[in-house]
C-alpha cells in the first residue's frame, strides 16, 4: 500500500486506462493544402494502430472559400466524426484569420498553431494587427511566418509541412512517427520531394519565434 | 449475416484509411462488382473515382465510365442487373430526382444481379440546393434502404446489400450523408475481391416488361415481399437494440446520428438505444422500445421519416419527442452539441438521470473573422463570360439571366451578381424559354458543358421547335469542374449536338473565353440577343484547375 492509500495493482490499472486522444481542427483556404497535413497525421495514426476519424470539406468551398477538417485520433473507439464545441486540443491553420474562425471549438488548454501570412481574397479582410492582437489573447499560441520559413529551407509550397512541424509537439504522437509518415506519403514523388518536405517539417519543429 | 466477416470465416483482412465513399466503393469491388455507374455530384463523386483508380477494376474491366446523368446511370446499372451481374449506381440526393423514374420502376422489375442505388444526402446543404432525405424514395418505391453509421458499415453494407438484393430480387437503396461520405476512418477490408457473377437471365422474364397486366401481378407480389423486407430489418446486423437500465426514456436513432448519441454519453447510455440502419422500420424492435420505455426520443439525421411513421396520421399525444416537437431542429445536420443538449434537456424534464450526458460549451466566436465565400478561380473562363455578359446587359432595361448548376453559379455572388435563378440541372434553358414565352427579353440562359449534356439538351429541343427568342450560352470548360474535374460527356461534340438538335448554323456561335476576347464576346452576345429567335453561343476555355493538372502530367 502506498501512502495515498492506493495499491500498486491499482496504479497499474490506472496506467493501462490512460488514453491517447487528440482532437484537431485543420483550417485554411481552399487550395492551400490542409488535406495533405491530414493525410500525413492519418497515415502516422494508422501505422501506430490508433483509431482516427477525419471529416473533410469537398466541393464548392474548395474554390477559394474557407475550408476545415476535423481530425480525431484516439486509442479508443471514436463516436462522432465532428469535434464537439470546446473540445479541440489543437487548431492548426495555414492562415491567421482562419485559425480564429474555429476558436469556439478550442478546449480550455488547447493550442493554436498558425501561419501568420494572410491570404487576402476578400475585400473586407480584417486588419492584421487586430488578428495578431486577438491571437495574443490565447495562452497557447505558436504563430510565425511559415511561408518565409518554407521558402528559406525548401520551397513556398512546403509551408504546410512547416506548419505540421510546428504543431508536431501537440499532436500526441512521437515526432519520428510523423517523419516516417511524411516519407511514406511522399515516397512515390521521389527522394528529393521527401527530403524537401522533411526539411520543412524540421524547420517548423525547431523554429523559435 | 455477421457484421464483421473476419470473426466468422477467418479470411485475411487489412486495415485502410478510407472516406465513407471509398469504403463503400472498395466494399463493392471486393463483393464482385461488375459495373459502377454515376454522374458526379458532391458528396457522392469519390465512389466512382475510387473504382476508376482501383487496380482490380482495370484488371477485371469493371465498368466505371461516367454516365451522362443519373437517369442513364440507374438504367445502365439495371441493365447489368438484368444480366445477372452486380452493379451500383451512385449520385447525390438531388440526382435521385433525375433518376426517380427508373429507380421507382426498378422496384417493379426487381433486380436479378445485386443492384445498389447510392444516394448521398447533404444535410446542411454544404454543396446543394436542398436537403431532401432519400429514405423517403425508398419508402414509397417499396425498396429496402441501408444507412451506414460509420465507414466500416459503409464497407460491409456493399456485400450485404448485394446479397440482400439478390435474395429478395429487389434493388437496394444505400443512403449516405456528407459527414460520412467525406469523413475518413480506419476500415478493416478483405484482402481479395470475390469473383463476379456469371451472366445469367431473370427467372421470371415477364416481370421485366412493365405493361399493365404484368405490372398488376408484379405489384401484388411486391406488396407481399414487403413483409420479407421488414423481417430482414428485424434480423439485420445493422439494426441494434441496446437496453438501458432507465425505463423512462428510450432513444431511436438512425445512421450517423447514432454517433452523436454515443458521443453525448460519457460511458454507456443509461437509456435504451435503438439504432436503425436498415429499412423498412423493424416493427418488432420499435414495439419493444415502446413497450419498455415510457417516453421515446427520435434523434434522426435528415427529415423526420422515422418520427412521422411512429406518430402515424393521428398523433394522439404519444410520448414521442424529436424534430416535430421541437426537441431537435428540423433543418440542418445534427452535431454533437445539438444532440447532447437535446438529450440532457429532455432527460432532466422527464426526471431521468442526465449526469452521464456530456455538456459542450465553447468560447465566444471571434469578432475579427469575416466570411470567406467561395469564388470563381483566377484565370477561369466563366469570369470572362460574365464580364462580357454584364457589359452587354447594361444596355437593356430589364434583362434576366437564368443560371444553372456548376461553378458558374458563383456568378451570382459579388463582383458579378450576374444570374437571377439557379434551380436544378438544365433549368436555365427551359426557364429562359418559359420567361420568353411570358414576354421576357432579353432572356439569357447560362449553362456549363456537363450540365448541358446532363439535362440541357432536351430543353434545347423545346426551344428549337418553337424558335424561342432566347440566348443560350454554353460556358464550356471541357470538364465537370465543380466536382473536381471529371470527364464531361459532351467534350468535343457540343457543336454537333446543337446542330443535330436543330439549332440553325448561323445562330450557333463559338468563341474562346479569354480576357482579350471580352470586347468580341460582347459584340457576339449583343448580336444574338438582338436576334428574335433561338441562338446558342459556345464560349470555350479549359478549366484552369484541369489545365494545371494536364500541364503537370
Amino acid at each position: 500500500m502506498y501512502p495515498d492509500g492506493t495499491s500498486p495493482q491499482e496504479i497499474i490499472t490506472h496506467e493501462a486506462e490512460k488514453t491517447m486522444k487528440t482532437d484537431i481542427i485543420l483550417a485554411g483556404v481552399g487550395g492551400q493544402g490542409i488535406l495533405s497535413i491530414a493525410t500525413i497525421i492519418g497515415s502516422a495514426a494508422l501505422a501506430d494502430g490508433l483509431r482516427l476519424k477525419q471529416a473533410e470539406v469537398h466541393g464548392m468551398s474548395q474554390r477559394g472559400g474557407d475550408v476545415q477538417s476535423n481530425l480525431r485520433i484516439s486509442d479508443k473507439p471514436i463516436a462522432s466524426d465532428l469535434i464537439p464545441l470546446g473540445e479541440a486540443d489543437l487548431i492548426i491553420s495555414l492562415e491567421p484569420m482562419e485559425a480564429l474562425r474555429y476558436v469556439p471549438y478550442l478546449a480550455e488548454n488547447g493550442w493554436i498553431v498558425t501561419n501568420t501570412t494572410p491570404f487576402v481574397n476578400i475585400p473586407d479582410y480584417p486588419d492584421m494587427e487586430a488578428i495578431k492582437e486577438e491571437l495574443g489573447r490565447f495562452p497557447n499560441v505558436v504563430a510565425f511566418d511559415m511561408d518565409a520559413v518554407a521558402k528559406e529551407v525548401a520551397s513556398a509550397r512546403a509551408a504546410n509541412m512547416v506548419l505540421l512541424g510546428a504543431a508536431a509537439p501537440y499532436v500526441g504522437m512521437p515526432v519520428e512517427k510523423l517523419e516516417q509518415a511524411i516519407c511514406n506519403v511522399f515516397s512515390r514523388k521521389g527522394e528529393a520531394i521527401v527530403e524537401s518536405n522533411l526539411k520543412a517539417f524540421r524547420a517548423g519543429l525547431n523554429h523559435k519565434s | 449475416m455477421p457484421r464483421r466477416l473476419s470473426k466468422s470465416n477467418h479470411t485475411m483482412k487489412r486495415k485502410q484509411l478510407l472516406l465513407g465513399d471509398e469504403a463503400f466503393a472498395l466494399g463493392a469491388i471486393n463483393a464482385g462488382l461488375s459495373g459502377g455507374y454515376a454522374y458526379p455530384g458532391t458528396p457522392s463523386t469519390e465512389i466512382l473515382e475510387f473504382i476508376q483508380a482501383h487496380p482490380v477494376a482495370s484488371e477485371r474491366d469493371i465498368h466505371s465510365h461516367w454516365s451522362t446523368n443519373e437517369k442513364t446511370a440507374v438504367e445502365e446499372a439495371l441493365g447489368m442487373s438484368f444480366c445477372g451481374k452486380r452493379a451500383i449506381a451512385c449520385m447525390k440526393h438531388v440526382g435521385l430526382n433525375v433518376a426517380a423514374d427508373p429507380f421507382v420502376n426498378a422496384a417493379m422489375t426487381g433486380a436479378n444481379g445485386g443492384l445498389i442505388v447510392v444516394a448521398a444526402d447533404d444535410p446542411s446543404m454544404h454543396s446543394s440546393q436542398n436537403e431532401q432525405d432519400s429514405r423517403f424514395y425508398g419508402d414509397f418505391a417499396l425498396i429496402p434502404v441501408l444507412e451506414p453509421s460509420d465507414q466500416q458499415e459503409a464497407y460491409d453494407m456493399a456485400r450485404y446489400g448485394f446479397e440482400l438484393s439478390e435474395k429478395r430480387g429487389i434493388p437496394v437503396l444505400l443512403r449516405l450523408v456528407t459527414r460520412l461520405s467525406h469523413s475518413r476512418a480506419v476500415v478493416e477490408t478483405d484482402e481479395t475481391a470475390s469473383p463476379e457473377n456469371q451472366l445469367h437471365y431473370p427467372k421470371n422474364p415477364k416481370q421485366w416488361v412493365l405493361m399493365p397486366a404484368m405490372s398488376r401481378a408484379r405489384y401484388k407480389q411486391l406488396l407481399k415481399d414487403l413483409k420479407d423486407f421488414e423481417a430482414d430489418s428485424e434480423s439485420s446486423p445493422f439494426n441494434i437494440y441496446k437496453e438501458g437500465k432507465e425505463k423512462r426514456l428510450g432513444i431511436i436513432t438512425n445512421g450517423i446520428a447514432y454517433n452523436y448519441v454515443k458521443e453525448a454519453y460519457e460511458g454507456e447510455p443509461n437509456v435504451s438505444v435503438l439504432k436503425i440502419s436498415q429499412y423498412p422500420l423493424p416493427g418488432k424492435l420499435v414495439a419493444r422500445l415502446f413497450d419498455e420505455c415510457e417516453n421515446v426520443m427520435v434523434v434522426e439525421e435528415g427529415q423526420p421519416l422515422i418520427e412521422r411513421q411512429l406518430r402515424g396520421t393521428l398523433d394522439r399525444g404519444a410520448k414521442i419527442y424529436g424534430k416535430m416537437t421541437g426537441e431537435l431542429p428540423l433543418s440542418g445536420e445534427l452535431n454533437p452539441e445539438i444532440v447532447s443538449k437535446a438529450i440532457s434537456t429532455l432527460s432532466e424534464r422527464l426526471g431521468v438521470d442526465a449526469s452521464g450526458v456530456r455538456r459542450h460549451g465553447g468560447r465566444a466566436a471571434s469578432q475579427v473573422v469575416m466570411p470567406r465565400p467561395p469564388a470563381l478561380c483566377q484565370g477561369c473562363g466563366h469570369r470572362d463570360v460574365y464580364a462580357a455578359l454584364n457589359g452587354v446587359l447594361e444596355e437593356y432595361e430589364n434583362p434576366r439571366v437564368f443560371g444553372d448548376i456548376g461553378c458558374y453559379t458563383l456568378g451570382f455572388l459579388s463582383p458579378f451578381n450576374a444570374i437571377d435563378t439557379c434551380v436544378d440541372m438544365g433549368a436555365s434553358i427551359t426557364m429562359a424559354k418559359g420567361a420568353a414565352d411570358a414576354g421576357q427579353h432579353p432572356a439569357v440562359a447560362i449553362i456549363g458543358d456537363s450540365t448541358f449534356t446532363h439535362s440541357g439538351m432536351t430543353g434545347l429541343l423545346d426551344a428549337v421547335n418553337e424558335n424561342s427568342p432566347i440566348t443560350v450560352i454554353i460556358s464550356d470548360n471541357l470538364t465537370t469542374g465543380m466536382t473536381g474535374g471529371q470527364d464531361s460527356q459532351g467534350t468535343g461534340k457540343l457543336e454537333e449536338i446543337c446542330l443535330g438538335i436543330g439549332v440553325p448554323q448561323e445562330h450557333l456561335r463559338t468563341i474562346e473565353s479569354l480576357p482579350k476576347n471580352v470586347e468580341e464576346m460582347k459584340k457576339l452576345f449583343r448580336e444574338e440577343i438582338e436576334y428574335k429567335g433561338l441562338s446558342v453561343i459556345i464560349s470555350r476555355r479549359e478549366c484552369i484547375q484541369t489545365a494545371r493538372r494536364h500541364k503537370k502530367s
